[in-house]
C-alpha cells in the first residue's frame, strides 16, 4: 500500500477538484482543530456581520443626528484634544498582539518551548492591555461623558446602546481569548505538548497545533476589531 | 446509474487514470491520510450514560430530549384546537393562554423538536456511522453540546413557571410587541425566551462543528463526497446553513433582550401607550424581522434538507433499487441550501418594507420550486419500477412525498407576492407551513425511526401498532389541514382566539370542531407511537441483521447494535456508493458500500 503524501497531490484549480473529490478529507492535511476553527470562525463572522449591518441600519434610518465620533471619542492630553488617541493606541496594542501570537505559532512549529511560552504570554499581555484600556475608555464614557444604552447626551439614542453591545461582545471576545492564552502559556511552559500530558477536561493529548488553533482565533478577534474601528470609530 | 451498463468500465477507467478525473484502479483505495482517532473510554455508569461522549448515545439523548419536550407542543396545540373548535365550553383556556400556547407551541416544534431531532439526535446517530467514522471529531465538545441545549430546554420550561407566564407574542416574537404590556408573557417570560434560543444557538454551534468536521474531515478510506449516503448530504448541508443562519438569531435575541432588561431601542419606535410617550424611541421594529428571517428562512431548510436526505435513503432501500439522478440530488440539496439565504423577506411582504424587495424575493423564491422539483421527480422515478416493500417505512415516506407536494404548491402561491398579501394572516398559511415544514418532515421523522430503530435498539417496533400509527396520522394530517386550506380562502385570520360571530364563520363552525375532533385523535396516536417505542425496547421482536437489507456502512458493524468505536479493529475501506440494489449480472440482490469490487466480477455496475 503506498503511503499518503501530500506533496504528490495535484496543485491549482486541478487540486481543487482532487481535494473535494478525494476520500477522507476535504482540506488535505488540516487537523480537525483547525478545520473547525476556521468553520467556527466564518459562523462567528456571520454574529458580527449582523451587529455591524444593524449598526448601519439604525444609523442610516435614524432621525437624530448621530453623535460625531471624533468628539465623543477624544482625550484632552496636555490641555490639547487629540480626536480617537485612545482608540489609536488600542489597536495598536491590540495589532501588535497579533504580531507576538505569530511570532508564539512560528516558536511553537519549531518546538521552541519556552520562546513560545513567552511570546504567548506577551499576547495575553497585550490582549489584557486593550481591555483594560476598553474599561477605560467605558468607564469614561460613563461617568464623565454621561453615555447610556438608553440615551447620551450628544443624539442618537443607539449610539450608545450599539457602542456598549458591539464593543462588549467584542470585548467578551478578546477576554476569552486572553484566558486560553494564559491557559496555554502555561501548558507550553510546564511542556504539555513534549510529554504529553492530557486535557484536564477532554482528556485527550494536544500538540503545538493547538497553538496555531489559538492563534487563528486571536487574529480573528484582531480583523474584527478593525472593523468595529473603522465603522464605529470613523465613519 | 443509467439503463446502460458498459463492460469492463471499471478497467477502462482505471487505465487512463493519468488524464482528466482521478479514477483508481478497480479494488484500489488510497491510503490512509490521518492516525485513527483516539477515543475515551468511559469507566463509570456516569461518563458511559450521562455525560456520555459516545456520538450515539448523545443522538439518543438529543432525540429523547426534543421528543419529550416536543410532547408538549404537542399538548399545547390540544389547547388551541379545544378553544378554537368549541370556544364556549372550556373557560380555563383565556386569550392570554391561547396566545402562550400559540407561541410556544411553534417554537418548540420548529427548533426544540425538528431542528434538535434531525441534526442532534439523526445527524449525532448516523454520521460517524455512515461516514465510517469512529466517532464524532470532538466527542467532549459534543457532549457539552447535549447538556447546553438540555439547558435551553429547562429555560424554556421554566418559562411557564414566572410571573406572567411564557411569552404570547407569536413564535416570531415581533418586537415592539413582545416586550410591551399587554402582551402575554411581556415580562419574564419573553426573557427566558430569549436566552433560551441564545443557549440553544451556542449548544447547536458546538455541535454543529462536529458535524460538518466530521464529514468534511474524518471519512472513512474510499469514502469520497459523492459516495455519502443522501441521508449525510441533507444532515450535512443543513448544519452549515444552521451554522451560517442561527448568528442572525443569536443577535436578534441579544438585542432584543437589551431593549426587554435595560431600556435600549434597537427595535423600539416611538410608542404612545395609555396616553403616554413612552422613553424608547428610534429603532427598527423591521430589523428584528430581517434578522428574524435572515434565520427563519433558512430554518424551514434545517428541518427540510436532513427529512429530504433521509427520505432517499429510506425509499431507495425498501424500493430495493437506486436512487435516481443521484448526483443531481446531492446539488438540488447544496442549491436550495444555497437559495434559502436570498429568500428570507417573503415572509415580510406585508411588513412595510419596500415594495420593490418583494419583486425580487419571490423571484428568488419561486425559482427555489427548480431544485425541489427535481428532488420529487427523482423520488418518483426511484419508485418507478421498483420492488416497492410496503415497510412502514415505505409508506411514511410516500406519505412524505404526497404531502410535500401538497405543501409545496401551496408555497408557490404564498411566494407571490400578489397571491400572498391578500392570503397573509389566514389559515391558509397556517395550512401551508404546517404541511411542508410540520407533516412532511416529521412523516420523515417517523420513517427514520421505524428503520433505524433495530440499528438503534437491535429490536423492531411493533408493526400492527406502527400501521395504526401511520394510517391515523397520514389521513389525520389531512383531515386537519386540508379544510384549513379552505378557511383560509374564506378570509379566517390565523392567530384570532376567537371569531364570534364573524360572517365567514357560518361553513367554519362546523370545519374548526371537525378539526380539532381529528387533532385529538391524531395526537393521541403519538402516544400511541411512544408507547411503541418504549416497550418495544424491551420486548420488540428481534431484529436479525440488517433487517432492510441495507448497503450503507451503519449496518454492517462488527457490533450489532454498533458499540462504543463503531467498528471494532479496523475501519472498513468503501468502494461504492450505497444504492448498489440489484445490480444486473450480480449474484447478490444487494452489494454493501464495503465489498470491493473483485468479489462481485459479474455485477454490471458503472463505478460510483
Amino acid at each position: 500500500m503506498s503511503q499518503f503524501d501530500i506533496e504528490k497531490l495535484p496543485k491549482g484549480p486541478k487540486g481543487f477538484m482532487y481535494d473535494w473529490g478525494s476520500d477522507q478529507r476535504a482540506f488535505k492535511g488540516v487537523p480537525w482543530g483547525k478545520a473547525m476553527m476556521w468553520i467556527f470562525l466564518l459562523s462567528d463572522t456571520f454574529i458580527f456581520s449582523c451587529f455591524l449591518i444593524s449598526l448601519m441600519t439604525a444609523r442610516a434610518s435614524t432621525v437624530v443626528p448621530w453623535p460625531y465620533a471624533s468628539e465623543v471619542f477624544g482625550l484632552t492630553v496636555f490641555g490639547t484634544s487629540v480626536p480617537l488617541l485612545l482608540i489609536a493606541i488600542m489597536t495598536f496594542v491590540l495589532i501588535t498582539s497579533s504580531g507576538t501570537m505569530a511570532i508564539a505559532v512560528k516558536y511553537g512549529y519549531e518546538k521552541n518551548r519556552k520562546l513560545c511560552g513567552w511570546f504567548l504570554l506577551a499576547t495575553a499581555i497585550g490582549g489584557l492591555t486593550f481591555v483594560g484600556m476598553q474599561a477605560f475608555e467605558w468607564s469614561k464614557l460613563i461617568f464623565h461623558d454621561g453615555v447610556r444604552p438608553w440615551g447620551n447626551p450628544f443624539g442618537a439614542e443607539q449610539f450608545g446602546a450599539f457602542f456598549f453591545m458591539i464593543t462588549g461582545f467584542h470585548g467578551t471576545h478578546v477576554s476569552i481569548g486572553v484566558i486560553f492564552l494564559f491557559i496555554f502559556s502555561r501548558k507550553v511552559f510546564r511542556g504539555d505538548f513534549e510529554t504529553g500530558r492530557r486535557g484536564y477536561f477532554t482528556s485527550m493529548k494536544s500538540d503545538y497545533e493547538a497553538i496555531e488553533i489559538l492563534g487563528l482565533y486571536w487574529h480573528f478577534v484582531d480583523l474584527v476589531w478593525v472593523f468595529i474601528f473603522a465603522f464605529f470609530y470613523l465613519w | 446509474m443509467s439503463d446502460e451498463y458498459t463492460e469492463n468500465k471499471i478497467e477502462a477507467k482505471s487505465a487512463d487514470s493519468s488524464s482528466g478525473g482521478y479514477a483508481p484502479p478497480a479494488d484500489h483505495i488510497p491510503a490512509k491520510e490521518s492516525p485513527d482517532q483516539e477515543l475515551y473510554h468511559a469507566k463509570s455508569f456516569w461518563t458511559k450514560w450521562v455525560f456520555c461522549q459516545d456520538a450515539k448515545v448523545i443522538g439518543v439523548q438529543y432525540a429523547l430530549t426534543a421528543t419529550a419536550i416536543g410532547m408538549i407542543g404537542l399538548i399545547l396545540s390540544w389547547g388551541m384546537r379545544l378553544q378554537l373548535g368549541f370556544p364556549e365550553t372550556f373557560s380555563f383556556l383565556g386569550p392570554a393562554t391561547y396566545y402562550q400556547s400559540v407561541t410556544m407551541h411553534g417554537m418548540i416544534m420548529v427548533i426544540y423538536l425538528l431542528t434538535a431531532l434531525f441534526l442532534g439526535g439523526f445527524g449525532n446517530y448516523l454520521i460517524p456511522l455512515m461516514v465510517g467514522a469512529r466517532d464524532m471529531v470532538f466527542p467532549y465538545v459534543n457532549m457539552v453540546s447535549y447538556w447546553m441545549f438540555l439547558v435551553a430546554v429547562l429555560v424554556l420550561i421554566a418559562s411557564f413557571f414566572v410571573p406572567g407566564g411564557p411569552t404570547g407574542a407569536g413564535w416570531t416574537l415581533y418586537p415592539p410587541q413582545a416586550i410591551l404590556p399587554g402582551t402575554p408573557g411581556s415580562g419574564m417570560g419573553i426573557v427566558l425566551m430569549l436566552i433560551s434560543l441564545s443557549l440553544f444557538v451556542i449548544g447547536f454551534t458546538m455541535g454543529g462543528l462536529n458535524y460538518v468536521i466530521t464529514v468534511l474531515q474524518a471519512r472513512t478510506r474510499g469514502m469520497t463526497l459523492m459516495r455519502m449516503p443522501l441521508t449525510i448530504w441533507g444532515i450535512f448541508t443543513a448544519t452549515v446553513l444552521a451554522l451560517l443562519a442561527f448568528p442572525a438569531l443569536f443577535v436578534a435575541c441579544i438585542m432584543m433582550t437589551l431593549d426587554n432588561l435595560i431600556g435600549t431601542s434597537f427595535f423600539m419606535p416611538e410608542i404612545f401607550t395609555m396616553g403616554e410617550k413612552l422613553e424608547t424611541g428610534g429603532g427598527s421594529p423591521i430589523l428584528f424581522q430581517h434578522l428574524f428571517w435572515f434565520f427563519g428562512h433558512p430554518e424551514v431548510y434545517i428541518v427540510a434538507l436532513p427529512a429530504f436526505g433521509i427520505v432517499s435513503d429510506v425509499i431507495s432501500v425498501h424500493a430495493r433499487k437506486n436512487i435516481f439522478g443521484y448526483r443531481m440530488m446531492v446539488w438540488a440539496i447544496v442549491i436550495i441550501g444555497a437559495l434559502s439565504f436570498i429568500v428570507w423577506a417573503h415572509h415580510m411582504y406585508v411588513s412595510g418594507m419596500n415594495p420593490w424587495f418583494g419583486f425580487f424575493f419571490a423571484t428568488t423564491t419561486l425559482i427555489i420550486a427548480v431544485p425541489t422539483a427535481i428532488k420529487v421527480y427523482n423520488w418518483v422515478l426511484t419508485l418507478w419500477r421498483g420492488n416497492i416493500h410496503l415497510t412502514i417505512p415505505m409508506l411514511f415516506s410516500l406519505g412524505f412525498i404526497v404531502t410535500f407536494v401538497n405543501g409545496g404548491i401551496t408555497g408557490l402561491f404564498l411566494g407571490n407576492v400578489i397571491i400572498d398579501v391578500p392570503l397573509s394572516d389566514t389559515y391558509f398559511v397556517v395550512a401551508h407551513f404546517h404541511m411542508v415544514m410540520g407533516i412532511a418532515p416529521l412523516m420523515v421523522v417517523f420513517a427514520a425511526i421505524y428503520h433505524w430503530y433495530p440499528l438503534i435498539t437491535g429490536r423492531h417496533l411493533n408493526q400492527t401498532l406502527g400501521k395504526i400509527h401511520f394510517w391515523i396520522t397520514f389521513v389525520g394530517a389531512y383531515a386537519i389541514y386540508f379544510p384549513m386550506h379552505y378557511l383560509g380562502f374564506i378570509g379566517v385570520p390565523r392567530r384570532y382566539y376567537e371569531m364570534y360571530d364573524s360572517p365567514y364563520m357560518t361553513s367554519g363552525v362546523g370545519l374548526n370542531q371537525f378539526i380539532t375532533v381529528a387533532a385529538l385523535i391524531v395526537g393521541f396516536t403519538q402516544f400511541l407511537f411512544l408507547y411503541n417505542i418504549f416497550t418495544s425496547w424491551y420486548k420488540g421482536e428481534k431484529s436479525e441483521r440488517n433487517p432492510w437489507k441495507a448497503n450503507s456502512l451503519e449496518w454492517h458493524t462488527p457490533d450489532y447494535p454498533p458499540t462504543h468505536g463503531n467498528f471494532g479493529k479496523e475501519l472498513p475501506v468503501v468502494y461504492r456508493w450505497p444504492y448498489d440494489f440489484s445490480v444486473p449480472g450480480s449474484d447478490k440482490e444487494f452489494i454493501p458500500q464495503h465489498v470491493a469490487p473483485s468479489e462481485v466480477p459479474t455485477a454490471k455496475v458503472e463505478q460510483t
